[in-house]
C-alpha cells in the first residue's frame, strides 16, 4: 500500500487543486483570495510534511533519543506563513479599496462597469 | 595640408554644423536662409579638396568607431562615392537658392524644420557616399529615409500623410525586411562587410546562395526602386518641389543606385556576378520596370507624377548597367546617375518654378505657358534631352555606354529595350514643351506678357539647364575619375 | 569595509525603508533619503561589477553562518550584472520621482510610497545576489508585496484592479516555486544554489526532480510575464503611476529572467535543462510567439502606456528567445538586452512620464499634437524608441545583430526572419505615437501645456542618451554580458 502511504501528498494535491479552483472559477474577490490562502496552505503542509521522519521526535536534544524531525522546514515555513499572512492582509486591503471605488466586489461587476466608462 | 580624415569628417560634420546653425537662427528668417546657402557652398568646398586626391589615385580614409570587432562606422572615398558626393554636394548649392525662392513664392510653412532635415539628408547622403563598409553605409541608407520622412510630410495634410507613410513603410521594409537580412547573411558568410575591389562573396559564399542574396539586396535596396517596391517614389511627390528635386532625383534615389553599384562591383564582384542564375533575373526585371515605368509615366496627367514614373524608369537603367555585368555598361551606369541627376533636377525645377508661378500641376493645363514663361521650358526642354539621351547634352554619353555594354555581352533584348525606352521617353517628356509652345493658351490665361516664377526660382534651373549641356563635353573628365572604380576588377 | 558590500547592496534599501516610512511627514526628506539609499546602491553594485568582471566571484556569509546553515550571498558575473541595472534605473528614476510622484501621489503618503519603493527595490536586490533557493522566495515576496501596493497607488481606479490581478498571478508564481524548491531540499537537503548544483548531479535522473524543474520554471515564468502567463503585466504597468511603470518595467522582469538563468544554468545544468529536458522546444515557440502576438497586439493600443506595456512582453520574448537557442552566444544575447532593455524602457516610460505629467494622460488623441509643445520629451522617445525597434547605433541594434547571429549559427533561418519583421512591427507601433505626436493637431480641449520640467527632462534624457552610449561604444555592456554568460555556463568561452 505504498500509495497510500503517501497519503500526506494525496492531501497536499487536494487542497492544492482545491484552492487553485477557487481562484480561478470564483467571481467574487474575497473567496479568491481564500482559495489562494488554501492554495498556499498545501505548499505549507507539503514542505511540513517533508521534515518528519520515522520514529523521528520533535528536534529538541534529549537523552536517549537519536532520531529527530527535519527543523529547517519547519523554519522556513514559519516564514513563509509570515508572508502568506501579509499577503493576505494586502489582498483584502486591496478588495476594501476595489469595494470603496466599484462599490462591489464581484468580478464580473466590475469588469462591466469598467466598459460602460 | 589638412589631413585626409579631417576632410572627410569635415564633409559630413558641415551639414551638421549647418544644421545647428540654423536651429539657432530659426527666429532670423533672412539670416538662416542665408546659413542654408553658407552651409551648402562649404560642404562642397570641402568635398571639392579631396577630388584631387582621389584623382591622384589616393583614398582618404577614415575610422570613426567601432562598436564591436569587426563591425564599426568607416569611411574611404572611392571614385564612385566622390562622385556622388561631388553630385550631391555640388547640386544642393543650386537647390538651396531655389528652395529659398520656392518655400517663400509657394508660401510653405515650418521653414526651418524644412532646411534642418535637408542638411541631415544631405549628411545621410555624404555618409553613404564616403562608407567604406556595407554596415556604415547600411547606416546613413537609414538615416536618410528617417529624415526625409518630414519633408515628404511637411504639408501635414491628409495626403502628404498618407504619402508619407507610403514612403517610410516601403523603404524601412525592403531594408528591414530584406537588406538587413542580406547585410546579416553576408556577414556571417564572408566574413567582413569591407568593400573591397573584385568583392568579397568570391569563394565565401557558393553561388546558389549568392543568387539568393542578390536578390535579397537588390530588392532591399528599395531606393533604386525596382517593380513591384517602386510606389514610394510617386507617393514622395507630395513633398515641396525642391525636396523632390535634390532629394528624389538626385540624393535619395541616386543613393540607392548607387548602393547598387557598389553592391554589386565591391562586395559581388563582377566575375562572381557572372556565375549567378539570379543576376539575369534581376537584369530582366530591371528592363521590366524601366519599360513599364515609362508606360505609366505617359498616362500620367500630374507633371510631378510623371516625372516620379520617369525616375523609376531611369533608375532601372542603372540598375540594368549594373547586372549587364560588363565595365563599359557599369561605367555607363556610373555616368548615368550624374547625367540624369541633373536632367532630372532641370525638370523638377521646372515644374516646381510653373507651380509657383501659376499654381498648375496638370500637363493639360500647361497649355500655351510657353509664352508667359519662355525660360522655364527652354530649360526644361534642355532637361528632357538629357533625359532621353540626345546631344547636346551629356545624357547621350551614359546612354552610349550603356547602349555598348548591352550589346557587347550579347543581350540583344535589353538592347531592344533600350532603344524602346529612349523613344518612350521622347513620348512622354517632350510633349509638354511642345504644347506649352504651341498650343495656344485656355481661357482665361491669355495675356499679360512674360510673367515668369521668381528669380530664385528661375536662376537656379536655368543653371542645371547649363550643366546638362556642359556635361556633354565633360563627359571625358567624368568617366576618367570612374575608371579606376572598374578597372581593377578585371578587364580594362 | 568593502568585505561587506555584498551584505549592504540590499540592508542600506532595507533599513532605509522604515526609516522613510517615519519621514512620511516631511515628504521632502523622505525622498531625499531614498535617493540617498538608492545613489549608494548603485556606487555598491558598481564595485561589485568591478570586484568580479576578470570572471571571479564573491562569497559573503551573512551573520557569519557558513553554508548550507546560513544564508549566503554570492556575486559573480551575472547576478552583479543584474544588480547594475537595478541600481542604475532606481538611481536615474529617483531624481525624476520627486515631481512626478508629488503631482500623481496624495502629499500625506508620499513617505509610505518611498517606503514601498525601497521595499521593492531591496526585494529585487535581495533576489538577485542570494544564493539561497529559499531566500529568492522570500524576497521575490517581499518585492511583490511593495509592488502590489505601488502599483494599486495609481490613480486611476484600475489600478487597485490590477494589483490585485497581479497579486493572485504572482501569489501562484511564487508559490510554484516554493513548492520546486521544497522538491529540491527533499532531494539534495541543501537550500544553497551551489550546494544544490553539486548534489543534483547524482540524482537529476528522478522524477522529483522533474517535477521540482517544472514546478520552478512555471513558477518563475508567471513572474517574468513569458507569453501566455503575461495578462498581468500590460494592466498593472498601464495603471501604475508613472515612476513605478518606469521602475518595475526595468527591473521586475529582468530580475524574474536571471533566476529562471540561474536555476536552469547553475543549479540544474545546462545538460538537464536543455539536453534531457530539452527545455529549448518548449522556450522557444512561447518565446515567438511572445514575441509576435503581444506585438502585434501593441499595435492596435490607444494608450501609449498600454502601447508600451504590451510591448515589454514582447521583448521578454526576444530575452527567452536567446535562451532558448541554447548557446553562449545566444545566452549573451539575453543578457546584453536584459541591460539594453533596461535602460530602453525605462527611458521611454519616463518620456511617457513626462506627458503625463503636462498632459494628465497618453491616450493617442491626448498626445497628438503634443511634440510642438513638448520638443524635447518627444526627441527622447523617438530616440529611445529607435533604439526598442533595434535601429544601428543604438542600444537595441546591438541586441538584435547578437541574437541575429545566434540564431543564424545554429542554422535558425526562419527565427531571424521573424526577429527582422517583428522589429518592423516595433517600428509601427513606435510611429503610431510619433505621428500622432508630430503631424497631428492637438484636440480642440488641450489644456495649454509647456515642455516638461528640468528635473524630469534631465534623467529622461540621461537613459536616453545611455541609449544611443551604448549602441555606439557596445564593447563595455557587451563584454560585461560574456562575463554575465560565462558564470552561467561555469567555464571562459571563446566567443
Amino acid at each position: 500500500m505504498t500509495w497510500l502511504g503517501l497519503y500526506n501528498y494525496w492531501i497536499v494535491v487536494v487542497l492544492m487543486m482545491a484552492g487553485f479552483y477557487i481562484v480561478i472559477a470564483q467571481g467574487n474577490l474575497v473567496k479568491k483570495i481564500i482559495g489562494l490562502n488554501i492554495f498556499q496552505t498545501s505548499a505549507f503542509i507539503f514542505f511540513i510534511s517533508l521534515a518528519w521522519r520515522e520514529d523521528g521526535t520533535a528536534p529538541i536534544v534529549l537523552p536517549g533519543v537519536t532520531a529527530y524531525a527535519n527543523p529547517l522546514p519547519h523554519v522556513l515555513i514559519l516564514t513563509a506563513i509570515v508572508v502568506g499572512v501579509a499577503l493576505t492582509a494586502m489582498g483584502l486591503a486591496l478588495v476594501v479599496r476595489i469595494h470603496e471605488a466599484y462599490g462591489s466586489i464581484e468580478e464580473d461587476d466590475i469588469h462591466q462597469q469598467d466598459e460602460e466608462r | 595640408m589638412v589631413s585626409d580624415a579631417t576632410l572627410v569628417y569635415l564633409a559630413l560634420a558641415v551639414p551638421l554644423a549647418g544644421m545647428f546653425a540654423l536651429i539657432a537662427a530659426s527666429r532670423w528668417p533672412a539670416l538662416r536662409d542665408s546659413l542654408v546657402v553658407v552651409t551648402a557652398v562649404a560642404m562642397f568646398g570641402v568635398v571639392v579638396q579631396l577630388l584631387p586626391r582621389v584623382l591622384r589615385g589616393e583614398r582618404p580614409s577614415a575610422s570613426l568607431i567601432e562598436l564591436f570587432p569587426g563591425l564599426e562606422i568607416a569611411f574611404l572615398v572611392e571614385p564612385l562615392g566622390m562622385m556622388f558626393a561631388l553630385l550631391a554636394s555640388g547640386l544642393w548649392i543650386i537647390t538651396a537658392l531655389y528652395a529659398i525662392g520656392y518655400m517663400r513664392g509657394a508660401r510653405e510653412l515650418h521653414h526651418t524644420r524644412f532646411h534642418v532635415f535637408f542638411c541631415i539628408a544631405l549628411f545621410s547622403a555624404t555618409g553613404i557616399a564616403f562608407s567604406s563598409n556595407m554596415f556604415s553605409l547600411f547606416v546613413f541608407y537609414e538615416a536618410l529615409t528617417l529624415s526625409t520622412y518630414p519633408l515628404v510630410a511637411h504639408k501635414g495634410n491628409e495626403a502628404a500623410k498618407k504619402g508619407a507613410r507610403t514612403y517610410l513603410g516601403l523603404l524601412l521594409g525592403t531594408s528591414v525586411g530584406l537588406l538587413l537580412p542580406a547585410v546579416i547573411a553576408t556577414w556571417w558568410l564572408a566574413g567582413t562587410l569591407e568593400f573591397t575591389p573584385g568583392g568579397i562573396m568570391a569563394g565565401n559564399v557558393n553561388p546558389a546562395i549568392g543568387g539568393l542574396l542578390l536578390v535579397l539586396f537588390m530588392y532591399g535596396i528599395g531606393k533604386a526602386a525596382l517593380m513591384p517596391f517602386h510606389r514610394w517614389l510617386p507617393s514622395a511627390m507630395v513633398a515641396p518641389t525642391p525636396v523632390s528635386a535634390l532629394l528624389h532625383a538626385v540624393a535619395v534615389v541616386k543613393a540607392g543606385v548607387f548602393t547598387v553599384l557598389k553592391v554589386s562591383v565591391y562586395l559581388f564582384g563582377l566575375d562572381y556576378l557572372r556565375e549567378l542564375a539570379t543576376t539575369d533575373i534581376i537584369l530582366y526585371v530591371a528592363v521590366f520596370t524601366l519599360i513599364a515605368a515609362s508606360l505609366i509615366a505617359m498616362q500620367q496627367d500630374n507633371l510631378k507624377a510623371r516625372l516620379a514614373y520617369s525616375t523609376v524608369s531611369q533608375l532601372s537603367y542603372i540598375v540594368t548597367a549594373a547586372m549587364l555585368v560588363s565595365e563599359f555598361a557599369a561605367l555607363g551606369g556610373g555616368m548615368h546617375i550624374v547625367m540624369h541627376a541633373f536632367g532630372k533636377i532641370t525638370l523638377f525645377f521646372c515644374a516646381g518654378a510653373i507651380y509657383v508661378a501659376t499654381k498648375k500641376t496638370e500637363i493639360s493645363d500647361m497649355h500655351g505657358l510657353g509664352r508667359r514663361m519662355p525660360v522655364t521650358f527652354a530649360a526644361f526642354f534642355i532637361g528632357a534631352l538629357c533625359v532621353i539621351g540626345v546631344p547636346p547634352t551629356g545624357g547621350v554619353w551614359s546612354k552610349w555606354h550603356l547602349f555598348m555594354g548591352a550589346y557587347d555581352s550579347g543581350h540583344q533584348l535589353v538592347v531592344l529595350a533600350l532603344i524602346v525606352s529612349t523613344l518612350l521617353n521622347i513620348a512622354y517628356l517632350l510633349p509638354p514643351v511642345v504644347n506649352a509652345f504651341l498650343l495656344p493658351p485656355k481661357e482665361g490665361d491669355q495675356g499679360g506678357g512674360i510673367r515668369e516664377a521668381p528669380l530664385l526660382c528661375v536662376v537656379p534651373l536655368s543653371l542645371t539647364a547649363l550643366g546638362c549641356i556642359a556635361l556633354f563635353v565633360l563627359a571625358g573628365p567624368l568617366a576618367g575619375l570612374l575608371r579606376p572604380y572598374l578597372a581593377v576588377s578585371g578587364g580594362w | 569595509m568593502t568585505e561587506h558590500l555584498p551584505a549592504l547592496q540590499v540592508v542600506i534599501a532595507l533599513t532605509a525603508a522604515p526609516l522613510v516610512m517615519l519621514l512620511n511627514r516631511l515628504p521632502r526628506l523622505a525622498w531625499g533619503v531614498t535617493l540617498a539609499a538608492c545613489w549608494a546602491t548603485l556606487a555598491i553594485a558598481l564595485l561589485l561589477l568591478l570586484q568580479v568582471s576578470d570572471g571571479g566571484e564573491i562569497r559573503y556569509e551573512m551573520g557569519g553562518w557558513a553554508p548550507p546553515w546560513g544564508i549566503e550571498y554570492r556575486v559573480d558575473g551575472a547576478n552583479a550584472w543584474v544588480l547594475l541595472i537595478i541600481g542604475l534605473v532606481s538611481a536615474v528614476v529617483m531624481p525624476f520621482a520627486r515631481r512626478s510622484v508629488e503631482q500623481e501621489i496624495p502629499a500625506d503618503r508620499l513617505g509610505l510610497f518611498y517606503s514601498a519603493f525601497l521595499l521593492a527595490n531591496a526585494g529585487l536586490l535581495g533576489i538577485a545576489i542570494t544564493n539561497d533557493a529559499f531566500n529568492i522566495f522570500v524576497f521575490f515576496e517581499i518585492s511583490a508585496l511593495a509592488s502590489y501596493a505601488l502599483i494599486a497607488m495609481g490613480r486611476d481606479r484600475r489600478a487597485v484592479l490590477s494589483s490585485y490581478q497581479y497579486l493572485i498571478m504572482g501569489t501562484i508564481g511564487t508559490t510554484f516555486l516554493l513548492i520546486g524548491i521544497g522538491f529540491l531540499y527533499i532531494m539534495t537537503g541543501t537550500l544553497n544554489l551551489s550546494d544544490l548544483a553539486t548534489r543534483l548531479e547524482g540524482v537529476t535522473d528522478t522524477r522529483t526532480i522533474r517535477a521540482a524543474f517544472g514546478f520552478i520554471a512555471v513558477g518563475i515564468s508567471l513572474k517574468l510575464a513569458l507569453f501566455p502567463l503575461h495578462l498581468w503585466l500590460p494592466n498593472a504597468y498601464s495603471y501604475a503611476p508613472s515612476m513605478v511603470t518606469v521602475f518595475l518595467s526595468a527591473t521586475a522582469t529582468k530580475v524574474a529572467i536571471y533566476v529562471l538563468l540561474r536555476f536552469v544554468y547553475t543549479v540544474f545544468g545546462f545538460e538537464f535543462s536543455f539536453v534531457e529536458l530539452s527545455m529549448a522546444w518548449v522556450l522557444m515557440p512561447l518565446a515567438l510567439l511572445g514575441i509576435v502576438i503581444p506585438s502585434l497586439v501593441a499595435v492596435f493600443q490607444d494608450d501609449v502606456k498600454r502601447l508600451l506595456a504590451y510591448s515589454s512582453v514582447a521583448q521578454v520574448g526576444y530575452m527567452i528567445l536567446g535562451i532558448s537557442l541554447a548557446s553562449a552566444l545566444g545566452l549573451m544575447a539575453s543578457t546584453v538586452h536584459l541591460f539594453n532593455h533596461a535602460i530602453t524602457k525605462a527611458a521611454l516610460f519616463m518620456a511617457v512620464g513626462c506627458l503625463v505629467y503636462r498632459l494628465g494622460g497618453v491616450s493617442l488623441s491626448r498626445v497628438a499634437g503634443a511634440a510642438e509643445r513638448m520638443p524635447w520629451t518627444m526627441a527622447a522617445f523617438v530616440v529611445a524608441g529607435l533604439s526598442l525597434i533595434g535601429v544601428p547605433l543604438t542600444a537595441g541594434f546591438v541586441t538584435k545583430w547578437h541574437l541575429l547571429q545566434a540564431a543564424l549559427m545554429d542554422g535558425f533561418w526562419p527565427v531571424a526572419a521573424l526577429l527582422l519583421a517583428t522589429s518592423l512591427i516595433a517600428a509601427i507601433y513606435i510611429w503610431k505615437v510619433v505621428e500622432a505626436a508630430y503631424f497631428r493637431a492637438p484636440p480642440d480641449d488641450a489644456r495649454e501645456v509647456r515642455e516638461a520640467p528640468l528635473s524630469l527632462l534631465v534623467p529622461t534624457w540621461t537613459l536616453t542618451a545611455m541609449t544611443i552610449i551604448f549602441g555606439v561604444w557596445a564593447q563595455l555592456p557587451i563584454s560585461a554580458a560574456r562575463n554575465a554568460a560565462e558564470a552561467l555556463l561555469g567555464a571562459p568561452q571563446p566567443w
